[in-house]
């Protein structure tokens, strides 16, 4: 494992290009974009204003910069640096914009969500929607790119339209049952549309590409309802997470309950692995005899170092009791992410932050729980493999793989407190943010013979 | 020597019951009479009231039978009962205080869920109102936006891009719309198809496993073919056919499409019926190894192992259950016979039968024997005996009738006893009812002295309280007939207002207590707890 130079950021914004030749990230107001295994800069660009968002183009030909204080976008090119092109949405003002899957159209949701402006890069015209609806999650385009599904609240009744995103034409327009919609999202294969309520009341429906109602499920009334769903890679389950700590997966034949997941503070059964952060004293460990985590990998010797121990059943975890009376609780599950080859299911529960619980969704059953030091925050699986990365606004990164689980502490002059993270697609570097830097981890060290990268604070 | 005697109802008749009798040996004490508690000799219990009242203990044994009773453990055996029935009664409270807790709670709950139902409606209609509002709202900016456009609101780019399909863009009309749904068809056609083509290979997997199944179960069977035809069952006769059956619809299916519903009903009841001539061809081989060992047949010896394990695990059962049916029988029989003398007096005789050890492995242990030997006499004896009590009785009642007069003017500091006097006296007439009246027979034992009974009828009437004890006490004392070895039980005096289940069960406890002294306090508890030490209790009384 190698740690590349850290690197100054703001705001979080770095991102890889699909086709993970090319790292962009922010500073500012300057964008640059640099090689990703030298990690040389090879563009420069400088925008009007602070960047707040950064997108690259499905084919990784632009990059899209939008400015929402000025309501501006601006697009680069990275076969033709000089290329520019600016977007102002002017006294409409701008709270998203995001590319089109044909990376030949932007999408710029104006202030108050009064409309959606299509605006396109080879022609001259620009479309509009109306009636977005501001919601978590208005806007999904399917994984082929051929359709885009957009949430529209008219009439106070909630509505989904599909647009078939090469001309944007209307494909179907249809209310849903919805008292609230929070969010929709397509199944990978496009052909289902999941659309979930308000958490106000559990309710998640499933439509078809041409606008039946496949099903509605819900699982109980009254209490909050739903705080996170995931779909499988094989479109196979659909996973739901709620404010009562359980997941419950639905299957995609019948679209009924096959299982749910409960989050209990208490493990039981000895048969699930509890791998505990623990802090590695350097003075006593000479006389330490304690398990040797076969797996763990010693960081780099700096601040302290922690190490991953296996607690023996049964291990209570750490709860938070959350605040009462205030909206929007720390309880339930509010982190949900499927592995790529569909064997795994990673959740955190809100109110156990400090953990993360695997399961095995062969059997259908929890697999491992990570218990980590502070609350986790972010986690991310590798694209390729069943591998988990988690940062926790420490400075250390974990890994957990089926083989077991590593803590590596990120060196670094300062403390380098890890706020989020981001795969590259081939699931061999590692991009680590902080607020003001990032640093790019490399996994695979056979095949970076003789690569020179940031010298200081290089570690193999 | 004291005899205790009781004596049973008059309309039961005697041989049915066991008749103990109890002889104490040992001295008395001056400090036991405080009571004399005297076992209760299984009295076969009618539901009526006991008639008769017993005598146990004269003057002459009133020493003697107050060396039989133990009196603190029929007081702590007292206490333990009434605060086990506190106890009892306290948790019962409890148990009505948290049902009432749950129905106030289910109540408010259910008001609970009212109440956010009438608030999420109010709540909804609020947001409606509010939304509409916030929708003009947007319409009057986008208006104004719109009328800006020209100002501000444009693209400012160097060149177009080509798209990226390198294609030309292209006009939106009818005819793309009808291509667009086509489109959209067409994906979710092959959705479904590549779906179903999973499910069809599945279900392929699965027949193909079935099938399996099913082929090895008839291979199974058919070694079996020949033995199993000697013994000419009907299943067997189709096992060979089914398995002809099968082979040809093997070969159908593997030409017809599996999907087939016809084929797939065959399929299944084919399987079916495979398991059950299956199941029941294990069931014969099950009976045919137990004769295997008989006949020897070598064929079977492979299977006959694995069969005879299970003929082994099936024969421990039946042995199971047959030592449970046993045992249950030999307790039914036991209650039986036991029933017929009544609960009271079995428990009585056990209980006395504790006593009674104890006393006997003191002093009397070689007489037992002779005892037992002797007791079908004694029974006999018993019912002459039972009619002379009668008599007896009849006269002591005089007696006591005399006496009574001569307390109520001797005492007069004993005032609330008279009352008591009174009670002891029904106390008396109601346990004669019970003392009826196994009586030992033995040469020793002495019949007790006629207790006089008051009329069965205020037998009826008596309370389970513990007769003033120093009331009894007095009464037995000056009563020198009746205080020896007569006991007040309590709780046999009104078996139909008493639990018939204490008395019965803890019918060993029961005793007469007497009080031996006026003034004593824990005299003539009733005895629950100690045991009549003067009684015999024949073992061989118990059927």
């Amino acid at each position: 494992m190698n740690f590349s130079e850290v690197f100054k950021l703001s705001s979080l914004l770095c991102k890889f290009s699909p086709d993970g030749k090319y790292l962009a990230s922010c500073v500012q107001y300057r964008l640059v974009i640099r090689d990703v295994n030298t990690l040389q800069i090879l563009q420069l660009y400088t925008c009007l204003d602070q960047i707040q968002h950064i997108e690259w183009s499905a084919d990784s030909l632009f990059i899209l910069c939008a400015m929402y204080k000025r309501g501006l976008v601006q697009v680069w090119s990275l076969e033709q640096p000089e290329w520019h092109c600016r977007i102002d949405e002017g006294s409409a003002g701008l709270v998203a914009s995001c590319w089109s899957p044909d990376g030949r159209h932007i999408l710029n949701t104006t202030e108050f969500h009064l409309r959606i402006t299509v605006w396109s890069l080879c022609t001259k015209s620009v479309s509009y929607i109306k009636y977005p609806k501001a919601c978590q999650q208005g806007i999904t385009f399917t994984r082929d790119g051929r359709y885009m599904a957009l949430a529209e609240r008219r009439d106070c009744k909630d509505h989904v339209s599909v647009f078939v995103c090469s001309d944007w034409q209307l494909l179907r327009h249809f209310d849903t049952e919805t008292q609230d919609l929070a969010g929709i999202e397509w199944a990978p294969n496009g052909c289902v549309l999941a659309v979930w309520d308000t958490c106000l009341e559990y309710k998640v429906l499933l439509y078809s590409l041409d606008g039946r109602l496949l099903s509605a499920y819900c699982a109980y009334e009254w209490s909050l309802g739903v705080k996170s769903v995931a779909w499988s890679p094989s479109s196979q389950f659909l996973a739901v997470g709620s404010y009562d700590g359980k997941v419950r997966i639905l299957n995609h034949v019948t679209w009924k309950m096959i299982t749910e997941f409960g989050h209990p503070a208490t493990i039981n059964n000895p048969k699930i692995v509890v791998y505990k952060e623990a802090e590695k004293n350097p003075r006593l460990a000479l006389g330490r005899l304690a398990f040797p985590p076969p797996r763990a990998a010693a960081g780099p010797a700096s601040t302290t170092e922690s190490k991953y121990e296996i607690a023996s059943a049964p291990v209570s975890l750490q709860t938070l009791k959350p605040i009462a009376d205030r909206a929007n609780p720390k309880i339930g599950i509010g982190a949900l992410a499927f592995s790529p080859d569909n064997y795994f299911l990673a959740t955190r529960n809100d109110s156990v932050p400090n953990a993360v619980w695997i399961w095995d969704i062969q059997k259908l059953r929890l697999f491992v729980v990570l218990e980590q030091l502070s609350p986790v925050r972010f986690f991310q699986w590798d694209p390729q493999q069943p591998r988990l990365a988690i940062c926790t606004g420490g400075g250390k990164v974990y890994l957990w793989s089926p083989a077991g689980c590593v803590s590596v502490q990120v060196p670094g002059e300062g403390d380098f407190q890890v706020l989020s993270l981001c795969w590259h697609f081939s699931g061999d570097s590692l991009a680590l943010l902080s607020k003001d830097h990032f640093c790019l981890c490399f996994l695979e060290t056979e095949e970076r013979v003789g690569t020179t990268f940031g010298r200081p604070g290089d570690h193999t | 020597m004291g005899e205790w005697m009781t004596v049973t109802d008059p309309d039961l008749s005697s041989e049915s019951k066991n008749i103990c009798q109890y002889t104490s040996e040992t001295k008395m004490s001056p400090s036991s009479l405080y009571s004399q508690q005297v076992l209760c000799s299984s009295i076969p219990l009618s539901k009526n009231v006991h008639s008769f009242f017993s005598a146990f203990c004269t003057e002459e044994n009133i020493e003697q039978s107050i060396s039989y009773l133990d009196q603190e453990q029929l007081e702590t055996s007292r206490r333990e009962m009434i605060g086990l029935q506190e106890r009892d009664r306290q948790l019962q409270c409890k148990n009505r205080n948290l049902h009432q807790l749950l129905k106030n709670e289910k109540d408010e709950v259910q008001k609970l869920q009212n109440i956010i139902a009438s608030r999420a409606t109010q709540y909804n209609h609020d947001m409606k109102r509010k939304e509409r509002e916030y929708n003009k709202l947007k319409e009057r900016l986008h208006q104004l936006v719109m009328n800006k456009k020209d100002k501000k609101i444009a693209m400012e780019v160097l060149n177009y891009v080509g798209r990226a399909d390198g294609k030309r863009g292209s006009w939106r009309t009818g005819k793309t719309e009808a291509r667009n749904e086509d489109e959209m068809y067409k994906i979710l056609l092959n959705d479904y198809e590549y779906r179903q083509k999973q499910i069809l290979m599945e279900n392929a997997e699965l027949k193909k496993v079935l099938q399996q199944m099913k082929k090895e179960m008839i291979s199974l069977l058919s070694p079996q073919k020949q033995k199993p035809r000697e013994r000419a069952d009907d299943s067997t006769g189709t096992v060979i056919s089914d398995a002809e059956e099968d082979a040809g619809e093997l070969s159908r299916e593997s030409m017809w499409d599996l999907s087939c519903e016809t084929v797939r009903e065959q399929l299944t009841n084919s399987i079916r019926k495979q398991w059950r001539i299956l199941k029941s061809h294990v069931e014969k081989l099950d009976n045919q190894v137990s004769k295997v060992h008989l006949e020897g047949f070598n064929d079977e010896d492979v299977i006959s192992r694995q069969d005879h394990e299970q003929e082994t695990e099936k024969l421990e059962l039946e042995i199971q259950q047959c030592k449970e049916m046993i045992k249950t029988q030999q307790q039914l029989l036991q209650q039986q016979l036991a029933t017929a003398c009544d609960d009271d007096t079995t428990s009585l005789l056990r209980d006395c039968y504790l006593l009674e050890e104890k006393e006997r492995l003191k002093e009397e242990w070689s007489l037992f024997k002779e005892q037992k030997k002797n007791f079908e006499k004694e029974r006999r004896s018993f019912t002459e005996a039972a009619i002379r009590l009668g008599l007896e009785r009849k006269a002591f009642e005089e007696e006591r009738a005399s006496w009574l007069k001569q307390q109520f003017l001797n005492m007069t500091t004993f005032d609330h006893q008279n009352s008591e006097n009174m009670k002891l006296f029904s106390a008396f007439s109601g346990s004669s009812d019970r003392d009826s009246l196994t009586v030992h027979s033995r040469p020793r034992q002495k019949k007790p002295h006629g207790v006089s009974n008051g009329s069965p009828v205020c037998t009826s009437k008596l309370t389970k309280s513990l007769p003033a004890s120093p009331s009894t006490s007095d009464f037995c004392q000056t009563r020198s007939c009746a205080s020896e070895h007569s006991s007040i039980n309590v709780l046999n005096i009104t078996p139909e207002e008493t639990k018939p289940n204490p008395v019965g069960r803890e019918g060993t406890n029961q005793k007469w207590s007497m009080a031996s002294r006026p003034g004593s306090q824990e005299g003539c508890h009733s005895g629950r707890s100690s045991t009549c030490t003067n009684s015999h209790v024949e073992k061989d009384d118990l059927p």
